[in-house]
């Protein structure tokens, strides 16, 4: 199929993960003739389902969609193009080592009552100043980040729209966030709740995907960032058919708007003429000619992989390099035999997401050891047990247990080729104290550590977010400063990857504002 | 009971630290009636000079002077009242394995010792001393300014807020975004941004942790250092020096300025309560019963101190109260002060290099100084503690007898409260063995010399020196607690929620160190709301 060498493209899409494929239905409803180019022979990226052990089937990384805004989602028509949700406003289970466990969900605080009801209200009204932050915030961390100094009407409406809602908010909502807005979690913990599941609960929604612990100031930006990107609905729901449902529907609706989606088509090279992105080279050798290319690979195999540095100036290739992007989160998957049994905890509650952080120390704990490049022997886990809501992801009666394991260092100092084991082990041993029986009833461990996620899904660093997010990594210095408005040195090239703000989680919003902006550029 | 004209003043200032007499002093001149109360029978709160131990005279608290702004040094006078400033030459990390780092104040020189380690980093020495000096530049003009409230429309601070967007928009485009960068980094990140070799790393690393509850790694913790490089001796930036006859030095000349200008102080008169009336200071009452009027009540303790413990509850709005006590100011610091019989050799040290007559260290990998925040979060002293030691003896010979020494030994991290039980005497001890046990694998003769040792734990400075925690900032230098958030969100401009009542304490803008400033700006806050300006 060699129709490419006739076929005149607007825009090449480098990568069909899914801000590749969000960025390029959007292009393509704004006219452009749109090529995606994924190298895996399925699109999705990360954000796929892949069968670990013969008939098991799990989400590769992020296991539960939360952060994508309802209102793109819409835009995309993603029902339309058979998206179905297998659950929606899953609760939260803060496991406890004593089987006590606090339970608490959307609108659902009673079980948190009856055990603290200073600290139930003291949720309520915590969840309620997030929304409160989320509405004023929204627009900014959802749209391009306006640029400093600039003269561009566009930029400048942008940041005293900012400031602006800011003010709307009212003095003492207003005061609040500019005090807590570059706080430490653990502090914010400390100021208004008492028990200690609950603040490891809410330290764990802080810290994971980040390389911070709750300690670290800037985590409670992490909180808020999460309400905002999803406009105040952060429920937690689960796609049928996992994460690659969602890649598939978006793949379908990229190729309603017209877009042009391969696989199997890893690009090799970016095309510069005339300092001027002229298309690709794939690794075949096969040419594509387009005057815009934009790419959703990281920052890092864009600039100094595909682009090359001799394109770009010594200073921004430097700022490029030192982009942090080391993986800290890693992935197992158990294909069971049966439903794990949880001491006090109901099949039922099973279905929630089930958290291993039974305090905020203990995160804090657990991250020390990764500033050394060592995992801790008490991992903090965030675990889905998918098959009971969506039984079609393992054979009749069997199960798949889905964890997300942090922090596990990119670089450890033993070796990941020596550790894997024995960090599996662990992770298990760790379930095991809840889930006595589990051991015995595994069939197959998969685990994915950071180095494997740079190698499967093509990720400098392995890191899920691409660039580590922090107050430094975030808004008009992300990725770095002069390519933080999906625009790069070089004309034509655009971003539009998780590296791009706002950042990574299965979001879209940096596929969509990308597209926006190249649409813009070409008027 | 004494009332009548006698005891009648403009203003009264209720701490004699630092801050409190930096205040007094502008106010006097001001041409105000200005009295000084001192718990203790000393002044100086934790800018002092002990004579704990016969013959010698330790800078107990604070120990070096880099940060007192010139522009307070100039008006006040204070060399003219005896204050003499020595820059120190030297420093160095010394290493484990028997190597070191030695620092100079000479560019050039310094280029040249850290390419002994690594040629790349000597390089970026130059990038790195050019970028913070411009972080400097941009700073100090902040220092000496009220910050604005952001959430008001006075006319005042939208021409603040205005004042410091033209300020940061001056930089231009790729400078606002470095900056913004710096300001939110870890100081590890920041380093290794320019840096390979580890040594070079965790000695620069050190003053983003001193007095902090933060470690390398915690972003943030790059405004820290910068904090502690913004200082300058005769123009030289980031330079530290020496108060000649110790830290009590500085209060001193303060004092003599204090009285120069027809200011009274008094010491060993503890203030009980500040008196209130129809929401408005009016004057104090001392521990013995004793009251004073005042329209004008400055206080120079810290937050909490000051609004929960010396002014009666019911004047004050309840969420008001809530916030102070949501302030953190949590201590991490100890010091051990060390009466020495001789000079302890350092081995790694060559002979007759200055390296010795600067600060000290013996941390030599980023990894040691976060190891060190690790054990302070988990309520214990380092194992292996940051110290940052100084003997000032080796330039101003006047704070021991003849031949002998004093070193000052700062540590990270001591916490206030252990994580088993309250300190005891043997607790203290035990730390400060760690500490000095760490010291003497550099120097073998050193613990032959010791001839007194005063430790002391966060706990000890609260109880002397009344800082909350042992805090040294009074408070910490977080982002939420910086500008227009310190102390509080809405009173970050010296004034109390009470008429007539002022703070001038390190725990208002712009923080901690021995600078002056926040007792300077809150000087200046007084006497514009008193129309005196």
């Amino acid at each position: 199929m060699n129709a490419a060498a006739h076929t005149q493209y607007d825009s090449i899409v480098i990568g069909g993960g899914h801000n590749g494929l969000v960025c390029a239905t959007y292009l393509a409803r704004g006219g452009h003739r749109v090529l995606v180019l994924e190298a895996a022979d399925r699109l999705g990226g990360a954000a796929v389902t892949r069968e670990f052990a013969p008939g098991f089937r799990v989400s590769a990384c992020a296991h539960l969609l939360h952060l994508m805004p309802p209102p793109l989602m819409r835009e995309l028509g993603l029902e339309a193009q058979g998206l179905k949700l297998a659950a929606a406003g899953l609760p939260t289970v803060a496991l406890s080592e004593d089987a006590h466990h606090l339970s608490f969900g959307p609108g659902n605080l009673a079980a948190l009552a009856e055990r603290c009801a200073a600290d139930a209200a003291a949720l309520a009204e915590w969840q309620s100043l997030l929304k409160r932050f989320a509405r004023a915030l929204h627009p900014v961390l959802t749209g391009t980040p306006p640029r400093l100094g600039t003269v561009a009407w566009r930029d400048a409406c942008a940041l005293l729209g900012l400031g602006w809602r800011i003010r709307r908010l009212g003095r003492r909502d207003m005061r609040e966030l500019l005090r807590i807005g570059g706080m430490c979690v653990h502090d914010l913990l400390e100021e208004r709740f008492s028990l200690a599941l609950l603040k490891g609960a809410v330290a764990l929604d802080a810290v994971l995907g980040s390389n911070l612990g709750p300690r670290s100031p800037g985590t409670v930006l992490s909180l808020l960032y999460r309400v905002a990107a999803s406009q105040g609905a952060d429920s937690l729901t689960l796609p049928q058919g996992g994460l690659g449902a969602l890649s598939e529907a978006l793949a379908r609706a990229a190729r309603a708007a017209g877009a042009e989606v391969r696989t199997g088509s890893p690009v090799e090279r970016i095309l510069v003429s005339d300092d001027h992105v002229a298309g690709v080279v794939l690794c075949g050798g096969e040419e594509i000619a387009a005057r815009t290319v934009i790419s959703s690979a990281d920052p890092k195999s864009t600039f100094l992989g595909l682009l090359g540095s001799e394109h770009l100036d010594a200073g921004f290739v430097r700022r490029v390099t030192q982009v942090r992007s080391r993986g800290l989160t890693a992935k197992l998957h158990l294909a069971l035999d049966r439903l794990p049994q949880f001491r006090g905890l109901a099949e039922e509650s099973l279905r929630g997401r089930l958290l291993v952080a039974p305090s905020a120390d203990y995160v804090e704990r657990a991250y020390n050891h990764a500033k050394y490049n060592e995992y801790s022997r008490a991992p903090m886990l965030e675990i889905t047990i998918p098959t009971l809501a969506d039984p079609g992801l393992a054979p009749a009666g069997r199960h798949v247990m889905s964890v997300i394991v942090q922090y596990a260092p990119y670089t450890l100092a033993a070796g990941w080729a020596t550790q894997r084991t024995p960090f599996a082990d662990l992770v298990i041993d760790t379930l095991g104290a809840y889930a006595p029986q589990l051991r015995d009833s595994i069939r197959a461990i998969e685990l994915l550590a950071p180095p494997d996620i740079e190698r499967e899904f093509r990720i400098t660093g392995g890191h899920w977010h691409h660039a580590e997010l922090a107050l430094d990594q975030f808004l008009m210095v992300r990725p770095v400063p002069g390519a933080a408005q999906y625009q790069t040195p070089v004309p034509g090239l655009f971003l539009c990857g998780a590296g791009c703000h706002p950042g990574g989680g299965v979001m879209g919003l940096p596929g969509r504002n990308a597209a926006r902006q190249v649409i813009r550029e070409a008027a | 009971m004494s009332r009548g004209a006698a005891n009648r003043y403009d203003a009264i200032v209720v701490g004699a630290g630092h801050n409190g007499l930096v205040n007094a002093c502008y106010l006097a001149r001001a041409g105000l009636k200005v009295l000084v109360l001192e718990r203790n029978p000393y002044i100086g709160g934790a800018a002092v000079s002990r004579r704990l131990y016969d013959g010698f005279t330790y800078s107990n608290c604070s120990y070096v002077c880099s940060l007192l702004r010139t522009e307070i040094i100039r008006a006040l006078e204070l060399p003219a009242h005896g204050l003499q400033i020595i820059p120190y030459e030297g420093g160095c990390t010394m290493m484990r394995d028997g190597g070191h780092l030695a620092v100079y104040d000479n560019h050039d020189a310094m280029r040249r010792e850290i390419a002994r380690h690594s040629r790349p980093d000597a390089e970026a020495y130059d990038r790195y001393v050019r970028d913070m000096l411009r972080h400097c530049r941009f700073i100090k003009p902040l220092l000496l300014r009220e910050p604005p409230d952001p959430t008001s429309f006075k006319p005042r601070d939208i021409q603040e807020l205005l004042f410091l967007g033209r300020h940061f928009h001056k930089l231009g485009e790729a400078r606002m975004y470095d900056t913004l960068r710096f300001f939110t980094m870890s100081c590890a990140d920041m380093l290794e941004e320019y840096f390979e070799s580890e040594i070079v790393k965790a000695h620069l690393s050190g003053s983003s942790i001193i007095g902090t509850a933060l470690g390398p790694r915690s972003p943030g913790s790059a405004y820290v250092l910068l904090h502690h490089y913004m200082g300058s001796i005769d123009g030289a930036v980031g330079a530290w020096g020496f108060a000649r006859g110790g830290m009590g030095a500085i209060t001193q000349a303060l004092a003599a300025s204090f009285n120069a200008s027809g200011g009274t102080l008094r010491s060993s008169a503890p203030v009980e309560q500040i008196l209130v009336r129809n929401g408005r200071a009016t004057g104090v009452v001392l521990a013995g019963g004793e009251e004073i009027t005042a329209a004008v009540v400055v206080s120079n303790l810290d937050v909490k101190r000051t609004f929960l413990e010396t002014v009666a509850p019911e004047h004050l709005p309840p969420e008001f109260l809530e916030q102070v006590r949501r302030f953190k100011i949590r201590g991490s610091s100890g010091k051990l002060n060390i009466a020495l019989d001789g000079l302890p050799h350092f081995p790694s040290i060559p002979h007759d290099s200055p390296a010795t007559r600067g600060d000290m260290h013996i941390t030599d990998t980023l990894e040691m100084v976060e190891r060190a925040y690790d054990d302070w979060k988990e309520g214990r002293w380092s194992r292996a503690p940051y110290v940052d030691m100084l003997i000032p003896t080796q330039i101003d010979p006047t704070m021991a007898p003849d031949g002998k020494h004093y070193m000052s030994v700062f540590v990270q991290y001591c916490p206030y409260r252990l994580a088993d039980g309250e300190w005891t005497p043997e607790r203290r001890q035990a730390f400060g063995d760690t500490v000095i046990d760490a010291i003497a694998r550099h120097s073998p003769n050193f613990k032959d010399l010791i001839l007194h040792t005063e430790i002391r734990t966060p706990r000890d400075i609260e109880n002397e020196v009344g800082l909350t925690e042992g805090n040294i900032f009074q408070g910490e230098l977080t982002f939420d607690q910086l500008l227009f958030n310190r102390p509080l969100p809405g009173y970050a401009q010296y004034r109390a929620p009470l008429r007539g009542m002022y703070m001038c304490g390190s725990s208002t803008h712009p923080g901690g160190g021995v600078m002056g400033a926040p007792g300077a700006n809150s000087a200046h806050a007084i006497l514009r709301d008193l129309g005196r300006l």
